[in-house]
């Protein structure tokens, strides 16, 4: 208990004066990593360009307002095209994660030492290269469109649905496993009857919730290519045409909006 | 006397009990399906010539080229490790006091209302989106990153905190304001001896995040390894893309390796 003896009082403190010190030790560090960083940061940066954000933000927001309706008419197919390419990649990713998942659990992969090390690398190299890298990999392979939205799309959701689904294939209850295997249930007869019910609800949980993150990934992805909303976004951008990008925002905004709603729908009724 | 109704046989009970409305999900998923699947119009030929070619992508990640393009590589890390520290650091000490503000318990309606939909506008633009704007406004570079980056973690780290402190022992802040202490004292000694590990935490977590979100805005011009990797996918220089592709895996795998055990050892 740090209390120091003061005028012949006892006067009460949090912490002991070394770990108030390290404490502020800390914190100094932080500040000087800080500056540092700033500095290092903003070599380049031309104050000029930040003087006249204002001025530019107003100008933006002049030539942006009022929205230009009549260029929803051309929204509503691409729009289809990245609800198309979330849903569908979505879909793959469930399909291929869940294999993978089951290899990554601790309990139910067929080899610790071999399989379970390739499945928990698969997973993290996805969950570190955000969809968008992926899309623009995947534009340079198999060229623009839908077909590699999709696929980037799934991709990266394998990391996302694989990491979550293993973790709750690990969490499930064994005795019920046990139970089943003891009626002399066949491996695959487990994983239907113990395994799988009990992980159904996360599972379905976890897809629906990335379906909503991936509509909203989808809306980008034709930025560098691979098709949807984005790309209708990237051709007014590069037109400056910002009354079109403002009805673009809106639109994608009240999708997303719209997602997350239906998921939050869905997850409440299942859970 | 034998009752010859008895099933001898289990079956389990269906996930959706409504029969109609689990058909007709089916039903409907089915036709979507087929609706998406019709409309995708892929050109298999471009798709084909391209697989044929896709050696020559995937086989940047087995040649790697880290010397040709040193110098870009070496400046496009280092201007998104700084973006990402400056950010987390510049969006955390904003997000404190709007976090304060949206927690119910301790802050008046008004109050609460404002920084809530401080909160919800943060969260509704996506990265990528904020980052155009900021581009336009700003001029091209790491400090349209900075911007876009502390803005989005400004509604992460809010948004988490107020729940946090929402979720506090009422307890303890009674106890401090028994004592006759302001809003300050409860605030200094009831509620954030309570929340600052998970404050800690969060911060490390959102400071992996930010590094990740700095690989891609670079692609609209908001600077940072991003804005490299596009450069060398523009040029079909595959192996140095491949080069900066495993240079972000093992920041973000070093990242997440460190802040996990940093959190471990804060709470």
């Amino acid at each position: 208990m740090p209390v120091t003896r003061l005028d012949h009082r006892n006067l009460w403190q949090r912490r002991t004066p070394l770990t108030q010190w390290a404490i502020w030790l800390g914190w100094l560090a932080l500040a000087v990593l800080f500056v540092f960083s700033w500095q290092v940061m903003n070599k380049n940066t031309i104050w000029l360009f930040v003087e006249d954000a204002p001025r530019q933000a107003a100008d933006l927001l002049s030539r942006a307002w009022p929205p230009r309706w009549s260029y929803l008419d051309k929204l509503w197919g691409p729009l289809w095209d990245t609800i198309n390419i979330a849903t569908l990649g979505t879909v793959l990713g469930i399909v291929l994660a869940t294999p993978i998942a089951f290899l990554a659990a601790r309990n139910t992969t067929p080899s610790a030492a071999l399989l379970r090390p390739v499945a928990l690398l698969i997973i993290v190299s996805s969950r570190s290269i955000n969809s968008l890298i992926w899309a623009l990999l995947l534009v340079a392979i198999i060229g623009p469109g839908l077909l590699a939205g999709i696929i980037a799309i799934a991709l990266r959701s394998i990391g996302f649905i694989g990491k979550l689904l293993y973790e709750a294939i690990e969490e499930i209850d064994g005795t019920q496993v046990e139970a089943v295997r003891s009626t002399g249930a066949s491996s695959w007869q487990v994983m239907d009857y113990a395994v799988w019910p009990q992980i159904a609800p996360a599972f379905a949980g976890i897809s629906v919730f990335r379906w909503d993150i991936n509509i909203r990934e989808s809306t980008i992805l034709g930025l560098v290519g691979a098709g949807g909303i984005g790309l209708q976004l990237q051709s007014s951008l590069s037109r400056l045409a910002w009354a079109e990008v403002t009805v673009i925002f809106i639109v994608i905004l009240a999708t997303v909006v719209l997602s997350e709603w239906v998921s939050a729908r869905v997850r409440a009724a299942i859970i | 006397m034998t009752s010859a109704a008895t099933p001898t046989r289990w079956t389990r009970p269906p996930l959706i009990r409504n029969a109609w409305l689990r058909w007709g999900l089916y039903l409907g998923l089915l036709i979507y399906l087929i609706a998406a699947a019709s409309t995708l119009d892929v050109n298999w030929q471009r798709v084909l010539d391209g697989l044929g070619n896709s050696w020559r992508v995937i086989g940047g990640f087995f040649t790697p080229d880290f010397t040709t393009r040193s110098r870009d590589i070496w400046q496009g890390m280092v201007e998104s490790l700084t973006m990402t520290v400056t950010s987390t650091v510049a969006g955390c000490l904003v997000s404190i006091p709007i976090g304060l503000g949206a927690a119910r318990n301790i802050a008046p309606l008004p109050v609460y209302a404002v920084c809530r939909s401080i909160i919800a506008i943060s969260r509704a633009f996506q990265e990528i989106i904020v980052a155009i704007l900021f581009v336009a406004m700003f001029g091209f570079g790491p400090f349209a990153g900075f911007l876009t980056l502390s803005f989005a973690t400004i509604g992460f780290m809010a948004k988490l905190l107020a729940e946090d402190i929402e979720d506090i022992d009422e307890a303890q802040a009674e106890a401090i304001r028994a004592t006759g202490a302001s809003w300050w004292q409860v605030i200094n000694y009831g509620i954030q001896p309570q929340v600052m590990p998970r404050l800690i935490g969060l911060s490390l977590y959102r400071l992996d995040i930010n590094f990740r979100e700095s690989a891609v805005i670079g692609i609209v011009g908001a600077g940072g390894i991003g804005a490299t990797l596009n450069t060398a996918m523009q040029r079909y220089d595959y192996d140095t893309a491949g080069a900066i592709l495993i240079m972000i895996i093992a920041v973000v795998l070093a990242a997440e390796y460190i802040s996990s055990h940093l959190r471990k050892w804060v709470q």
